[in-house]
């Protein structure tokens, strides 16, 4: 028995020797990788692509910040049938429609992903965030509140509720929110008296829809709509909002990073992913490229180190007891992730079937309303 | 003739690379505003059996159109187009983009209702090579070349090659859906694959097929008169058609979602099922198509009309207010003398080396409510520090920023035609009694005339495209149409609604152009000299 194991052990060794040496020898040794640019890519480059260049002194990685328009670049690239990019860095939704127009590549976790230290499977050590065939998630990150401190009007105590953003009278000031209906809409109905558990079925029927909008309307003249991340944090800083949404990270660096004089409001939080697809229809040796670097790029200590520099949560169980400390300012990084039990005592997750399906059919109601 | 020739080839290479890289692509960029292939080439069995249906009954289709929709999704999820073609019917109805995509994955499960039974009741239905040697045989070349056809219309990619495989004609006659669901599959594993068909275990839409020939009475009593290859298997299989599944393709559908019984979804398919619509048109003017014909949409859904107006308008407040700024630059960069003129000019063309998004932020920083106009106007006493100025996330924002980022090509036009105008004709003007004011209104202007028309031009189809500027500074009542077509380029990825406004916008912009020729005269248009 004893040497049927071992026997079995060394065999799976060789193998999985021989297969390194053949794909050593079938790899691409240059890859483009599309993110999101900023804070983000600098954490990617800082976790994965400095430690894997030095492992692999032959390999240059170059960057294409495009992750925001990646779904119509790959499309456009596809049809051109010349796709440049190797891994595309992506919100699950997106990685969802990109799997759906059979532009992104369907993977088995198990075999693709590397497993846990303890030997869990990737497909349970990342369970339920797994949400498409093709996404291979990276990190949590969610869309949340961030208020001016100073803003808070002298006497009254500092907003814990998501639906302070409703209420003009104790706080006034402008409010900033994405200029889409995603989110903005659950929000409303949540502070309309709307169960959570019942949002999107409210949502899904037309009245529900001018519920939410109508919700909405009683502070659209105090609302600034953005569009990019970075809009909320610089609105926040120059006192021009009371309060806004955006991603927590960004929150996060105008906090602390920047020392600006704002706090989280993390009530009703919407978690969101954010990970990787692998382009269909790649050549074999940029393929085996991309895979020998995606098994060490969402490895359990990769996911997180990614988490020293930037506040995201790893998308593995396992990563999350090796959060440590920013890698600059020394602080504790577990207090400022939207996963920490305290600042998740209210969620939602972002319902991707949800959206996929109403997202047309809202964004035209919400765009007709806001042109009013 | 022989010169002409000469230059035509002279200009060749400049005419085939615009031709190339630009005309072409616009071209086929506007011809995706009335394409809908998608519809007819993903499910075209589908699509001809819904032809026959009447959808004001408010019954769902008959079962054939079910049979045939299970036999076209199946080779679709095969090729991952059924999705695709999901996304493109939730356009139209918020709801199809899951229901494609989940009814596909239990495409496999609805086959295995029938494989099940199928295979207990004779197990020679288990073997890849048993299927081969029935459906093989002599005389079916046509029908493999015509489900070729549409297995390369469908997957979009060249189907061309060996398949290792001929259906027989007599089984053609015997087992219509059988033949259609095995050719596919056979198309698909020796052409897609790579494999040799024998080999392979066949879809479970082939049994699903084979059950949905054995509810015609007709090939039953065939089948029992039939002697060629898996006579044997198929006799006892039709003598045991009780053990297969009591209900049709419609109730497995409704069963897997109860949308598929719905008439509304279908509906949408049959009203979506030629290759031209013109709902993407109709789409770009508020309207729709319904069965009963073309009606406004719900006032809660019209944007488009509202924003092409905007759009125009907005554009016309910029090129005027260029002029305003505009004029008086030019007069003074044409009139000065040639030391100081070239400074003014340095300044004019400054903002052209900074980029277009630090110059955008830079009002941002200047407009805002903290911003340093209302901070100086609230320092100055002019503006009281709690109603400070909304100049920007508002339209205002938008002419202010666009004014500045647009005021160079109206200026340079405006100039290069005055720096033509003879100072000696004023003068004239004046000797003979003109006023100042005469002068410059009755001799001046007229002559400067054609740099307004030139800079108008270049300032307001300019404006009319812009995109970045109103995003950043625009708000929400100051957004161009361009707006809505980038975010349907690149965030709801409906690229035939984008087509279909970008060919009003240009239609627009040529009929203005066409205006303009008739009223002032494009040769009265001078770009200088």
């Amino acid at each position: 028995m004893q040497l049927i194991k071992t026997l079995t052990a060394s065999t799976a060794l060789l193998v999985v020797a021989a297969g390194a040496a053949y794909a050593d020898d079938h790899m691409a040794s240059d890859m483009t990788l599309v993110s999101w640019g900023g804070a983000y890519q600098n954490s990617q480059i800082k976790a994965y692509a400095e430690p894997y260049m030095e492992m692999n002194p032959g390999v240059s990685i170059t960057w294409d910040e495009s992750s925001n328009e990646a779904v119509a670049k790959l499309r456009a690239m596809n049809e051109a049938n010349n796709v440049t990019w190797d891994l595309v860095d992506v919100v699950a939704a997106d990685a969802m429609r990109l799997c759906d127009e059979g532009l992104a590549m369907e993977i088995d976790p198990n075999e693709v992903l590397a497993e846990a230290p303890d030997g869990t499977s990737a497909e349970d050590d990342f369970g339920d965030l797994l949400v498409s065939d093709c996404f291979i998630p990276q990190i949590v990150y969610s869309t949340t509140f961030g208020y001016r401190e100073d803003m808070v009007p002298a006497g009254t105590p500092a907003p814990t509720d998501i639906c302070a953003l409703f209420d003009t009278e104790t706080y006034p000031g402008m409010r900033s929110l994405e200029k889409r209906p995603i989110n903005n809409m659950e929000w409303a109905l949540l502070c309309d008296g709307v169960a959570k558990d019942e949002v999107y079925s409210v949502l899904e029927t037309p009245e529900g829809q001018q519920r939410a909008l109508d919700k909405l309307a009683t502070i659209k003249d105090s609302v600034i709509w953005w569009s990019a991340g970075a809009d909320t944090p610089q609105l926040l800083a120059d006192g021009e909002v009371f309060m806004g949404s955006t991603y927590n990270g960004r929150l996060f660096s105008a906090i602390e990073e920047q020392d600006q004089p704002i706090a989280m409001l993390w009530d009703a939080q919407v978690f969101d992913l954010d990970g990787w697809i692998i382009p269909s229809g790649l050549p074999e040796e940029r393929l085996n490229r991309v895979l020998d670097f995606v098994k060490f790029a969402t490895d359990t200590q990769r996911l997180a180190d990614q988490a020293a520099y930037i506040s995201y949560g790893p998308a593995r169980f396992s990563s999350a007891p090796l959060v440590g400390k920013h890698a600059e300012l020394g602080i504790d990084m577990a207090p400022h992730m939207p996963t920490d039990p305290a600042n998740a005592k209210n969620t939602f997750l972002y319902n991707y079937e949800f959206w996929a399906d109403y997202r047309d059919d809202i964004d035209a109601k919400f765009q007709a309303w806001l042109a009013q | 003739m022989r010169q002409k020739m000469r230059a035509l080839m002279l200009v060749a290479p400049l005419l085939i690379f615009v031709v190339v890289t630009f005309i072409v692509p616009i071209l086929s960029m506007l011809f995706r505003s009335v394409e809908n292939d998608i519809v007819p080439n993903t499910i075209p069995g589908t699509v001809i059996a819904l032809s026959q249906w009447d959808g004001s009954s408010g019954e769902p289709p008959h079962e054939n159109v079910y049979r045939n929709l299970y036999i076209d999704l199946f080779k679709a999820e095969e090729a991952k187009q059924h999705t695709r073609l999901g996304s493109r019917l939730n356009y139209e109805q918020s709801g199809l983009s899951s229901l494609f995509r989940t009814t596909g994955r239990s495409l496999d499960d609805i086959g295995e209702l029938w494989q099940d039974p199928l295979e207990d009741i004779d197990p020679n239905f288990e073997e890849g090579s048993f299927w081969f040697e029935m459906m093989s045989g002599t005389g079916g070349e046509d029908f493999l070349e015509t489900r070729r056809e549409l297995m390369a219309l469908m997957s979009d990619e060249d189907m061309s090659g060996d398949v290792g495989f001929v259906p027989s004609e007599e089984i053609i006659q015997l087992l219509p859906w059988t033949a259609r669901a095995y050719t596919d599959f056979a198309l698909w594993a020796a052409i897609r694959d790579g494999d040799t068909v024998a080999e392979e275990d066949p879809w479970e839409s082939v049994y699903g097929a084979l059950g949905m020939d054995l509810t015609n009475p007709d090939t039953v009593s065939a089948i029992n008169s039939y002697n060629g290859a898996g006579a044997s298997a198929l006799q006892t299989a039709a003598a045991n058609i009780d053990q297969l599944p009591q209900f049709g393709f419609r109730e497995a559908f409704t069963e897997e979602d109860k949308d598929w019984g719905s008439a509304d979804i279908w509906a949408t398919i049959k009203l979506y099922s030629p290759s031209m619509t013109p709902g993407y048109f109709l789409n770009s003017v508020d309207m729709t198509l319904t069965p009963d014909g073309i009606v406004m949409k719900p006032e809660n859904q019209q944007i488009y009309t509202t924003l092409f107006m905007r759009t125009l308008i907005m554009a016309l407040i910029i090129t005027a207010s260029c002029i305003v700024l505009g004029y008086p630059v030019a007069w003074l960069l044409a009139n000065l003398p040639m030391r100081t003129a070239s400074i003014l000019m340095i300044l004019v063309l400054l903002p052209f080396w900074t980029s277009l998004l630090v110059r955008t932020s830079a009002w941002k920083v200047l407009l805002q409510q903290q911003g340093v106009i209302n901070e100086i106007l609230v320092w100055l006493g002019f503006v009281n520090d709690a109603d400070r100025l909304v100049l920007m996330n508002n339209a205002t924002g938008t002419v202010i920023a666009m004014t500045h980022i647009l005021l160079p090509f109206m200026i340079l036009p405006l100039y290069s035609v005055m720096k033509t105008i003879p100072p000696s004709y004023q003068r004239a003007a004046k000797s003979l009694g003109a006023t100042n004011w005469t002068a410059f209104w009755r001799v001046y202007f007229p002559q400067s005339v054609p740099g307004i028309g030139a800079g108008s031009i270049l300032v307001f189809i300019l404006a009319i495209g812009y995109y970045i500027t109103p995003e950043i500074v625009g708000g929400t009542d100051g957004v161009f149409i361009s707006n809505r077509i980038a975010y349907h380029i690149s965030s709801s990825l409906n690229w035939g609604l984008a087509a279909a406004l970008g060919s009003i916008l240009l239609v627009v912009v040529l009929g203005l152009y066409w205006c303009y020729d008739k009223i002032v005269g494009i040769d009265n248009v001078k770009l200088g000299g």
